[in-house]
């Protein structure tokens, strides 16, 4: 167990090790300066810009002070939110992005969940065609498309919840939603598939023919078994939160990370963009690790050191 | 009391002895693996159905090319500006030119002095360009997209997988290292990065696309291959001194067939939502160029007020990747139906 942590742990320091390196190199290779969309600047206001920056330093060398900054959680300085670290920049937006990326998880897969569960209780019948009909939609609908079709005809229509705009909780319901439905399909297909095998099996039967409840039966024995893949499920599910808060947060305009990227990326905020990504990946890094862990505790038939080799 | 019934020879007669043995014979005709695959596709009505939307959807995106060239895609017509739909002889508000404005229905062509005879069966954009034109171009932008994502998980994803099943050992593990850390960065971040270095636009969705995608295909088939290459019949090629590359070919790959069928089918939807996702958020294909995503956002400006230049691209985005998702279940429970439930 504590090898295969190692193990693990090492691969994911490489890992991140791999893309600050790749992503720094990429930047560099970029067309376009930093200065491209301020007002035009005098040579000498460039080159004090690029010693503000290191930008006139070797490569090699602003790769390692890079690097050396990373370390000890120095992401460089934005070039464009008025010097801000970058740092600052990606803690001050965190929070809205985690509460609407945990939202939307949990959402989906509550609701998945229960609709999963409930067709496949209600197998071959009309309940079990409807779920069916709705996961494959849910999964096909672009979220954005989703978002602005909400946004459109709940908020402005009808009233119900604030258009955008980051507050209270009633302006996460609209966003959470619109996030929440792709995990949802896929966690009611999963569930669906898992529950329909463990509702034949003879444990099920027993725990019939011993007259537990209909419900009683579902929720203590099959729901049970039929939870436990689901948990692989979490890191893509991660990666499709991380997508979909780029075009959900621009949508909602909720003060997030995935807004800011979209925003660096128009702008050639090449620390800011290097930081949101190095994020991105330690988070879904860091998120397939304790999966994998957890995975391994909840079923004790996955034997966490036989990684398929 | 027995009543004599008389019986001679005659009464009888000879069958020919091939029909007698033909007769305890039960089989049915026999079908190659693709004839099986087929015949249960056909029983699944929403995946055949939506094979044929695909089919047509690829013919009509396709066969545009000789009716809608790329100049008059992007030129603009501001007289004809922001038109709602008009098919003429089809009464339905909405689809006889006129547009809901503040809760009454409004023949925008006659407001806009424009001559009776012209008309645009979906409407047009804010620079009065053909909206149905657009769309079917957008359309075909997409299926490039998926088209080129799939042509790289047939080729990079398949050989990958199968080289690295096949060689096993310490190149397994190597390469299987490799596909790890690709696939732990998240494809948005390759794609965005891609986009970054080269210019945005197609090319660029492409390589992103082709950089990130294969990494499922290529695990997919290392594990069946690795399952495969113990076959006797795999054995058998070996030792009568088969290449490695020809046992690939002739043996390997049709057996992935199906795995490697189904997972394309996969990929398609994704690569497809991928361009629209990019084209949306504005770093993707940008106007005056065109694709789904595009005109998604456009449309999506003006939404409060010409909600059918969002619709029709959503509608036709979302008939696209329902088609392709339901295709994909009908095909993987048409190829394996042990999986079927």
């Amino acid at each position: 167990m504590r090898k295969y942590l190692l193990k693990r742990v090492f691969y994911m320091v490489l890992t991140l090790f791999l893309v600050a390196t790749i992503t720094f190199f990429l930047m560099k290779l970029m067309p376009g300066t930093p200065y491209s969309n301020q007002e035009k600047m005098t040579p000498q206001q460039i080159q004090i810009m690029n010693e503000q920056y290191g930008l006139n330093k070797p490569i090699w060398l602003q790769y390692l002070i890079y690097l050396g900054g990373m370390l000890h959680g120095d992401l460089g300085t934005s070039f464009q939110y008025s010097n801000q670290p970058v740092s600052y920049l990606i803690s001050s937006r965190i929070g809205a992005s985690a509460q609407l990326g945990l939202q939307a998880m949990i959402f989906g897969v509550v609701i998945g969940i229960i609709i999963g569960s409930f067709a496949a209780i209600n197998r071959n019948t009309w309940i079990d065609t409807l779920c069916t009909i709705l996961s494959i939609i849910g999964k096909s609908v672009p979220n954005f498309v989703l978002a602005v079709l909400l946004q459109f005809y709940i908020a402005l229509k009808l009233g119900w919840f604030p258009i955008a705009d980051w507050g209270g909780f009633s302006y996460t319901v609209l966003p959470t939603i619109a996030l929440g439905v792709g995990p949802l399909a896929e966690t009611a297909r999963f569930i669906r598939t898992g529950m329909v095998d463990v509702l034949n099996s003879d444990y099920i039967e027993l725990a019939r023919a011993k007259g537990l409840t209909k419900f009683g039966i579902v929720y203590h024995h099959a729901l049970r078994n039929s939870l436990i893949p689901l948990v692989t499920l979490i890191g893509p599910y991660t990666v499709a939160l991380m997508t979909g808060s780029m075009v959900i947060e621009n949508i909602f305009s909720i003060p997030g990370i995935g807004e800011q990227f979209v925003k660096s990326i128009t702008t050639n905020d090449y620390p800011t963009i290097m930081g949101v990504t190095m994020l991105f990946s330690a988070g879904l890094v860091v998120v397939i690790l304790l999966t994998d862990i957890v995975y391994g505790i909840i079923d004790p038939r996955i034997r966490l050191s036989g990684n398929g080799d | 009391m027995e009543e004599k019934i008389k019986l001679n020879p005659d009464s009888f007669e000879a069958l020919p002895k091939a029909e007698e043995l033909d007769n305890e014979k039960i089989a049915a005709p026999s079908l190659t693996f693709v004839q099986d695959a087929w015949r249960r596709l056909k029983m699944n009505k929403g995946a055949f159905i939506s094979l044929w939307i695909i089919v047509l959807m690829l013919i009509v995106a396709f066969g545009s090319s000789f009716f809608i060239d790329h100049d008059s895609l992007v030129k603009s017509a501001p007289n004809y500006a922001n038109l709602p739909a008009k098919i003429p002889g089809v009464p339905i508000n909405g689809f006889n030119g006129k547009l809901k404005v503040a809760g009454e229905w409004v023949d925008e062509y006659k407001q806009n002095n424009i001559s009776s005879d012209k008309y645009f069966v979906l409407g047009t954009d804010y620079l009065g360009r053909s909206l149905a034109e657009r769309i079917i171009y957008g359309t075909k932008v997409s299926l490039i997209v998926a088209l080129v994502a799939t042509f790289f998980d047939l080729t990079i994803g398949v050989a990958y997988g199968i080289i690295s099943g096949w060689k096993g050992g310490r190149v397994d593990n190597v390469m299987q290292r490799i596909i790890e850390i690709i696939s732990s960065v998240p494809s948005l971040v390759i794609v965005v990065l891609m986009l970054l270095v080269l210019k945005p636009g197609m090319t660029s969705i492409i390589a992103a696309i082709a950089i990130s995608s294969w990494t499922t295909m290529a695990r997919m088939i290392r594990a069946e291959t690795l399952q495969l290459k113990s076959q006797e019949y795999v054995l058998a090629a070996r030792s009568l001194g088969e290449s490695a590359p020809k046992i690939a070919w002739k043996h390997l790959v049709p057996n992935l067939s199906s795995i490697i069928i189904i997972q394309t089918m996969y990929t398609i939807p994704t690569a497809i939502f991928f361009e629209a996702f990019l084209s949306f958020i504005g770093i993707g294909i940008s106007a005056p160029e065109t694709s789904l995503g595009v005109l998604l956002n456009d449309g999506q400006k003006n939404f409060q007020f010409l909600p059918y230049q969002m619709w029709y691209p959503a509608i036709v985005l979302c008939v696209l990747m329902i088609a392709f998702n339901l295709l994909g279940d009908g095909l993987r429970d048409a190829f394996d139906p042990k999986t079927r439930r």
